[in-house]
């Protein structure tokens, strides 16, 4: 790829979607293309399969010119879409009858391929379900399948791993390393998940339409060696700390892991500046740095040269601790909900107290959307006790859902609204009147430094802006009780921070805050959490009690995405048994 | 199996297996053609039957009664007797009838005195497609009845010449004859153009055109994978109409069948070539019927001249209605349904319909382009 940028055209505003992008991908490699939402990495696998042109810039694919031969070039690999281009109404078998067909494989073929590749993805019981029957990784894993039914030379994924539970996400890189590195394929893959760079041999690091960096993931956390910390101060709470710590000189980040806070300083500065905040029995100790660590380095680094020092949001500086005194805010006994003869939710039962962080992690249709909505008030439970805020759902759902914020996993705004507009808009739909309005309006202008963009478009915006305003919007009543719904994937780190930093504060101000992901970085932010299959609670504890629970001599030191595939594979294996 | 004809082979069985799992494209083929053409062909009627006449005798006698008794008897009236002129129009402004006849008190004596009384006629001209029938039917009855009133007097027929109609075609001049072939033609282009139009636009909506695009496969595979399966379609719908024309609606079919399927098919080719150019533009199902009604249904409704006359049409409309595959088909229609197979009338259109066909399926084509932008 040479200088590559693509602009589209949305109405009379250009937006650029790629910017003079330079790389090359090596053969027999994962390379990874990484980077936030919206950092343009759907265009590029879109202009290297041929499917979209380049307005400047060339992009060879094997020599071959895509532009000018793409037919050649769409010969030569495959490509899985984000959506992976099945057809629902067809069955396995059928589904991968027709990419024979359309990649011409030889009959005689066909049947010793379709062996090896459903025994790899081991789908071979599922030959003749329906494809749009099958789980969100059986679907990947299929798209998977049908792009591999006449080896590639290439194979191009786009975020093959968004929607995907952590069980089926590790099985796919699974079979990316055996093609790679067994099969001899190239494979390029994009993906959000800063975590899943780790696993390539190279990585393509794409911010804002431009590459910000580019090698093996070694060399970005080579650069950090010695910079990446955790550190305990059993006097505060780990956001009090983390709040003094980000604050400091030389701090390029700090941020809440399970009960400590893990910090990378900038380069050249040593681990005693962290006296200077005259934290009392501080305890920091060396920690093998991480590829998020090398990424923050390199964005804040833009923003340093970019900017004067004058910027960023001082997180409000609140006391008033999380004790086990604290009342419970959320209350929920033997919660069950059942469609029909399916049962949703099983008989959970779980509390948060008042300026609690706390977590529901599980995969798609484990149960976790239901609870949220039961909570919400906006679906009836079957059974069990409900109450928030001391308020029974069951009887008093509009009362107690003036208490609730709610921050929808896409943001809910009206794209074609105004900032100043969908905030009053939202104001209005809590009821807020008069000056208390215009009160709460600018309160939410200011504290999330949107007033610049005032009168801008809602679609236009940045996605970190997006999520902002849709957290000033669920705050806008002040409510006690604030319910996210994966409010960060996708987002990029800078933005994320950002946002669990207010959020942190929020919770230090005593609003008990719920939320629901799969992304296992947003659990580690989380006070306590509950891990749920099924319907029912798996494990419930911190993330440092749930990663302890799985430690071992091999796996001294677990992650988060460990723990979950541990208790759901235990869960499993149990349920064989049985 | 060459490269080629194995990848159409594969995405035509696809698009089979497609049509037998997901009801709505049959729907769309057989379905909505006979639920349109039931309701249209019983809803639709030009003529003009049991029509509320008020009839108005000031002065009742033998002769006004053997003049109004031929209203009584005939299947087209419901006529309904008024003492004063003052009630009928009345009764006229309330619309509880469509016009009135008038017979003064005169009627009697001026026949007597030999003379041809008047007679007054008023009609509802709102409705006024009713009110020209009924005008001439009156005025038809009311020569007819004077003549034979000269006739039974023994006076001879005084007028120099007599008209004597005669209908060819549609001898009973039934307007649901000529509408239904003209129905089928309107219908057939909605769902010619919906067919291709939404299966193509439910590609790129659930994006499984994404992953077409990057394979091997080319345009014309593509294209040709939508247009043979549902030409049958097609074809296989405009059969069910034309059997619930003949067999429901008693419309004669006189004209060669091999010539109805020659037209039928060159019609398919023009009406599945819309919907694969609208489907080009419009990427999401919604947009793509609504496009489809807009662009497709609503032209072949009001300029094909199946229901308003294209000669009467302001000249400017008139040469738009060239650019309406209906408007060929309609008269192919009509002319094998009513009057058979009359070449010096088919042969023009179906030239027509095929340089239409070859228009929107090469427009098509060549707005189709391998690319997502």
């Amino acid at each position: 790829m040479a200088g590559v940028t693509r602009r589209f055209h949305s109405g009379d505003r250009i937006v650029t979607a790629l910017e003079d992008v330079s790389a090359d991908v090596r053969a027999g490699k994962v390379t990874g293309l990484v980077g936030p939402d919206g950092a343009g990495k759907t265009t590029l696998m879109r202009l290297i399969a041929g499917v979209l042109r380049a307005d400047a810039g060339s992009i060879h694919v094997f020599g071959i010119n895509v532009s000018a031969d793409p037919l050649s070039v769409q010969g030569m690999i495959s490509y899985m879409p984000q959506r992976f281009g099945l057809y629902e109404d067809l069955s396995v078998r059928e589904n991968l009858d027709l990419y024979a067909d359309l990649q011409a494989l030889p009959m005689s073929d066909r049947a010793g391929r379709y062996d090896e590749l459903l025994h790899m993805m081991g789908m071979a019981p599922f030959i003749d379900r329906l494809a749009g029957k099958l789980s969100g990784g059986m679907k990947q894993k299929l798209g998977l399948a049908c792009t591999l039914i006449r080896p590639p030379q290439l194979l191009l994924l786009d975020e093959p791993t968004v929607g995907v539970d952590p069980v089926s996400r590790r099985e796919l890189w699974g079979i990316v390393d055996h093609l790679v590195h067994e099969q001899g394929m190239s494979v390029f893959l994009s993906t959000a998940y800063l975590d899943e760079a780790a696993r390539c041999d190279e990585v393509l690091l794409l911010h804002e339409s431009r590459v910000i960096g580019s090698g093996p993931p070694a060399k970005f956390t080579r650069e950090m060696e010695g910079r990446s910390f955790v550190v305990r101060a059993p006097e505060h709470t780990k956001r009090e700390l983390q709040a003094a710590l980000e604050e400091l000189n030389g701090v390029t980040d700090a941020v809440v892991q399970g009960d400590a806070v893990r910090l990378v300083l900038d380069a050249g500065v040593k681990a005693d500046v962290v006296e200077a905040a005259r934290i009392p029995d501080v305890d920091i100790r060396p920690v093998p740095p991480r590829f998020e660590d090398g990424f923050i380095d390199l964005l804040k680094g833009k923003e340093r040269a970019a900017r004067t020092a004058s910027s960023g949001t001082p997180a409000p500086r609140l006391t008033g601790r999380t004790t086990d005194a604290a009342p419970v805010v959320i209350d929920v006994a033997h919660l069950t909900k059942r469609f029909g003869d399916f049962t949703a939710v099983d008989d959970i039962s779980f509390n948060v107290k008042r300026g609690e962080i706390f977590g529901l992690l599980g995969a798609n249709g484990a149960g976790k959307s239901t609870t949220f909505r039961m909570l919400c008030g906006l679906l009836p439970a079957t059974d069990g006790r409900l109450q928030v805020d001391g308020r029974d759902l069951r009887v008093a759902a509009a009362a107690a859902r003036g208490k609730l914020g709610y921050m929808a996993q896409k943001f809910s705004l009206y794209g074609d609204l105004t900032v100043a507009q969908n905030l009053r808009f939202f104001a209005a739909a809590y009821n807020l009147i008069g000056a208390r309005r215009t009160e709460r309006i600018e309160w939410a202008l200011g504290e999330f430094e949107l007033a610049p963009w005032r009168n801008a478009t809602s679609r236009d915006l940045p996605l970190g802006y997006k999520q902002r305003m849709a957290l000033a919007c669920a705050l806008m009543h002040e409510p006690d009780v604030l319910f996210l719904d994966e409010p960060t994937s996708g987002v990029d780190p800078l933005a994320r921070r950002e946002f669990w930093r207010r959020i942190n504060a929020l919770a230090e101000g005593g609003v008990t805050v719920l939320v629901t992901t799969h992304f296992m970085d947003e659990a580690e932010y989380c006070d306590r959490l509950i891990i749920m299959a099924q319907g029912k609670i798996l494990a419930e504890g911190t993330s440092e009690e749930l990663k302890r629970a799985i430690r071992t001599d091999a796996r001294p030191n677990p992650s988060m995405e460990d723990a979950f595939i541990a208790l759901i594979t235990a869960d499993e294996a149990g349920k064989a048994a049985a | 199996m060459k490269g080629s004809m194995m990848r159409l082979r594969g995405l035509i069985r696809k698009e089979w297996l497609q049509i037998l799992r997901d009801p709505s494209s049959i729907a769309i083929a057989f379905v909505l053609p006979a639920i349109l053409l039931l309701l249209f062909g019983y809803g639709v009627s030009l003529d003009a039957r049991h029509v509320a006449l008020g009839l108005v005798t000031e002065n009742p006698g033998a002769a006004t009664a053997s003049f109004t008794a031929q209203f009584q008897r005939s299947p087209y009236f419901a006529p309904r007797t008024f003492l004063t002129e003052k009630a009928a129009r009345h009764a006229l402004a309330q619309e509880k009838i469509a016009g009135f006849i008038w017979l003064r008190g005169d009627f009697t004596r001026a026949l007597d005195a030999g003379k041809t009384p008047d007679i007054g006629l008023f009609l509802n001209g709102i409705d006024a497609n009713n009110a020209r029938i009924v005008e001439g039917y009156v005025q038809q009855s009311w020569a007819n009845w004077i003549a034979a009133r000269a006739a039974a007097n023994g006076i001879p027929d005084t007028s120099p010449l007599t008209v004597q109609p005669r209908i060819w075609f549609n001898p009973a001049v039934s307007s649901r004859d000529y509408l239904v072939p003209g129905l089928i033609a309107v219908i057939m282009t909605l769902t010619g153009a919906l067919l291709t139009a939404l299966v193509v636009a439910r590609e790129w909506e659930r994006g499984t055109m994404e992953a077409l695009m990057v394979t091997r496969v080319t345009m014309n595979e593509i294209m040709l994978s939508k247009l043979i399966p549902y030409f049958m379609l097609g074809l296989g719908g405009m059969a069910v109409t034309v059997l619930i024309a003949v067999f429901l609606f008693d419309v004669p079919l006189v004209g060669s069948i091999p010539m109805l399927l020659l037209a039928s098919a060159l019609f398919m080719l023009a009406s599945l070539g819309m919907g694969l150019l609208i489907s080009a533009v419009a990427k999401n199902q919604f947009v793509a019927g609504q496009i489809a009604i807009i662009a497709a249904f609503l032209p072949a409704f009001i300029l094909s001249g199946f229901v308003f006359d294209i000669s009467s049409m302001p000249a400017a409309i008139r040469v738009i209605t060239h650019a309406v595959a209906a408007r060929y088909f309609v008269a192919i229609l009509q002319t094998l349904f009513l009057a058979g197979t009359v070449r010096s009338v088919l042969l023009p259109n179906l030239l027509a319909l095929l340089a239409m066909a070859a228009f929107f399926l090469s427009a098509a084509r060549l707005v189709a382009r391998k690319r997502l932008d």
